[in-house]
């Protein structure tokens, strides 16, 4: 089994359109959308869903005010100040840690389980899409995205397929680490802007952290061209592989407002463009050993 | 006056706008970068820092020499940072909240107070407002505490939270207790997409809200509509111009520039102090 996961640092370079065209151009692969927070990707692939069901982790503190007496000893010992001077607890603050749950002398606190979103596994176009929807405001994305990779890499396993293609959240915290232990390679999508190079540099190191093999790709390259070549130059001196340069185009949009991925939507040179990158990138995969 | 910039989705424009807004409002000023995972602000204000500090967490470290192996400490951890051997410890330091319950509970005070690296929080000046931003350790996972101690350093009279992309903890952490959220989209399948949700995130918060469409021009109208249907004011649209783009890309502001865009952003504040304003009334009556 091989998995490439996308993931970029700073949102908004281009992450889901270009796993959308990598949807499209692969073959004999089990798509899996690890953007639990805000996830796109199906928006592209006009999903059919086969399995919904709810995710559970973690838990909340509810106190049972016909219990408590007040004493105060929750208060005390809550680390997130969740609870009000009326012994009401927000569920907003609560980590779930339990410490009130365990400690409160006349057991007045309940414990539920949290049901923080569900997962689907979904029929596409281009193959089977397992995704998430995370609740708002809520915690656990990252055992979400654990959760939602494990079941793509049983559903290819099932299907008999070799490869997984991962759309990837932002930043460089929790659902991000746990986007990326056990994949075969990293693709870092970043864009030709102070911040794009900023936020690759970090998520670079990340990757560096976890020993995977990277590739770096600049979206929107000719946006200014001077930052793309000093992001080039700078992979260039490293062991990361650098994958190549899209350019800015307004058919990226045009072909989303349609729910379409760019090759199905352009024909023309940037569509070769990206499936040169593709089967750069596919190569790159196959050099890679299997697990 | 606190007032959070954020946005479902990434990359639709926060730093943009938090930035610009923070440079046109002037001294007084206080702009939070909380997107600690990925701050960027700096990269546009090119600050004179000032201070910079590590900011750590509790995690436990058990004295063994203390310690009589019941277990206790394992068991009421809920993120399985302990595991209690028949005559040693093993202390997983990375997955630790902080909630001290292991040493709440042990019976012979074995816990004693270790500590994990969150990152740093870093402060300076630039064109005469004050940048404050953390900076997560590589590696760290839990970006909320260190949200926390950024957010703890507001003091100024306008302050502006530029918050991290999604709906999640990290975000429920920045934009929490502040008076307002303008939420940056972009008008397209996608910015929509994220706007419902993260509208959704401010409604079950509560906080008053209102909408900043960047790159209007491109896209479809699906936003505004959304906007009118919902009741969402919007605050303000920036066209997508190649040129507000090559600004950007070289880490430069558009008020620098511009007198006109220093107005607009300073417009921007106005309106949203009248929607602070207009939100407590309603408060009031109800």
């Amino acid at each position: 089994m091989r998995e490439v996961v996308v993931l970029s640092g700073k949102g908004g370079s281009g992450k889901t359109s270009l796993v959308g065209v990598f949807a499209a151009l692969a073959e004999k692969k089990v798509l899996c959308d690890a953007d639990v927070d805000a996830s796109d990707l199906h928006l592209l692939l006009d999903p059919t869903v086969s399995l919904r069901e709810d995710f559970q982790s973690g838990h909340t503190a509810i106190i049972d005010p016909d219990k408590c007496v007040q004493c105060g000893q929750c208060r005390e010992l809550c680390q997130w100040n969740a609870i009000s001077e009326d012994f009401v607890v927000d569920s907003l603050e609560c980590e779930g840690c339990g410490v009130c749950y365990h400690l409160c002398p006349e057991q007045a606190v309940l414990f539920p389980v949290n049901t923080c979103g569900e997962w689907y596994i979904s029929e596409t176009r281009f193959g089977s899409l397992v995704h998430a929807r995370l609740k708002a405001a809520e915690e656990n994305s990252g055992k979400l995205v654990a959760h939602v990779r494990q079941q793509a890499r049983s559903l290819a396993e099932k299907k008999g397929l070799d490869l997984i293609i991962t759309d990837g959240p932002p930043g460089i915290g929790c659902p991000v680490i746990a986007s990326m232990g056990g994949a075969t390679a990293v693709v870092i999508v970043t864009e030709p802007t102070v911040s794009g190079a900023h936020d690759m540099e970090r998520v670079l190191k990340l990757v560096g952290h976890f020993k995977i093999p990277a590739l770096v790709l600049i979206n929107k390259a000719d946006l200014n061209p001077e930052v793309a070549d000093k992001i080039e130059r700078e992979v260039s001196k490293t062991a990361v592989q650098f994958l190549g340069r899209v350019p800015f185009d307004r058919a990226f949009t045009e072909a989303m407002v349609r729910g379409e991925t760019l090759v199905e939507y352009d024909s023309g040179p940037l569509k070769t463009i990206l499936v040169d990158i593709w089967e750069d990138l596919h190569r790159y995969i196959l050099s890679l050993p299997s697990s | 006056m606190i007032v959070s910039i954020a946005s479902g989705k990434g990359g639709t424009g926060k730093t943009t706008v938090a930035t610009n807004l923070a440079v046109s409002l002037g001294p007084g000023t206080q702009l939070l970068d909380c997107d600690v995972e990925e701050p960027n602000d700096h990269l546009f204000l090119n600050p004179h820092w000032e201070s910079s500090q590590t900011v750590s967490t509790f995690v436990p470290q058990i004295n063994e020499s203390k310690c009589s192996f019941c277990g206790k400490c394992a068991e009421i951890c809920q993120f399985k940072a302990l595991v209690i051997l028949k005559d040693t410890t093993l202390t997983f330091a990375e997955l630790c909240h902080s909630c001290l319950g292991c040493v709440a509970i042990c019976p012979e005070n074995a816990v004693e107070t270790g500590e994990r690296e969150l990152g740093e929080l870093e402060r300076g000046i630039s064109h005469g407002i004050e940048l404050v931003h953390g900076r997560l350790r590589v590696g760290e996972a839990m970006a909320p505490p260190l949200i926390k101690k950024v957010k703890a350093q507001a003091r100024a009279e306008n302050v502006i939270i530029d918050a991290p992309p999604g709906t999640s903890c990290p975000v429920v952490t920045a934009i929490k207790h502040t008076d307002y959220v303008a939420l940056v989209t972009e008008p397209t399948p996608f910015g929509l997409h994220d706007l419902k949700i993260a509208v959704e995130a401010v409604r079950y918060m509560g906080i008053p809200h209102g909408i900043i469409i960047n790159k209007s021009d491109i896209g479809t109208d699906d936003v505004r509509d959304f906007a009118r249907a919902m009741n969402i004011p919007i605050l303000m649209e920036l066209p997508f111009q190649r040129e507000i783009a090559e600004t950007y890309s070289r880490g430069e502001l558009l008020v620098e520039h511009s007198q006109e865009w220093r107005e607009a952003f300073r417009t921007l504040w106005k309106k949203i102090r009248q929607e602070v304003e207009l939100a407590s009334k309603g408060r009031a009556v109800a």
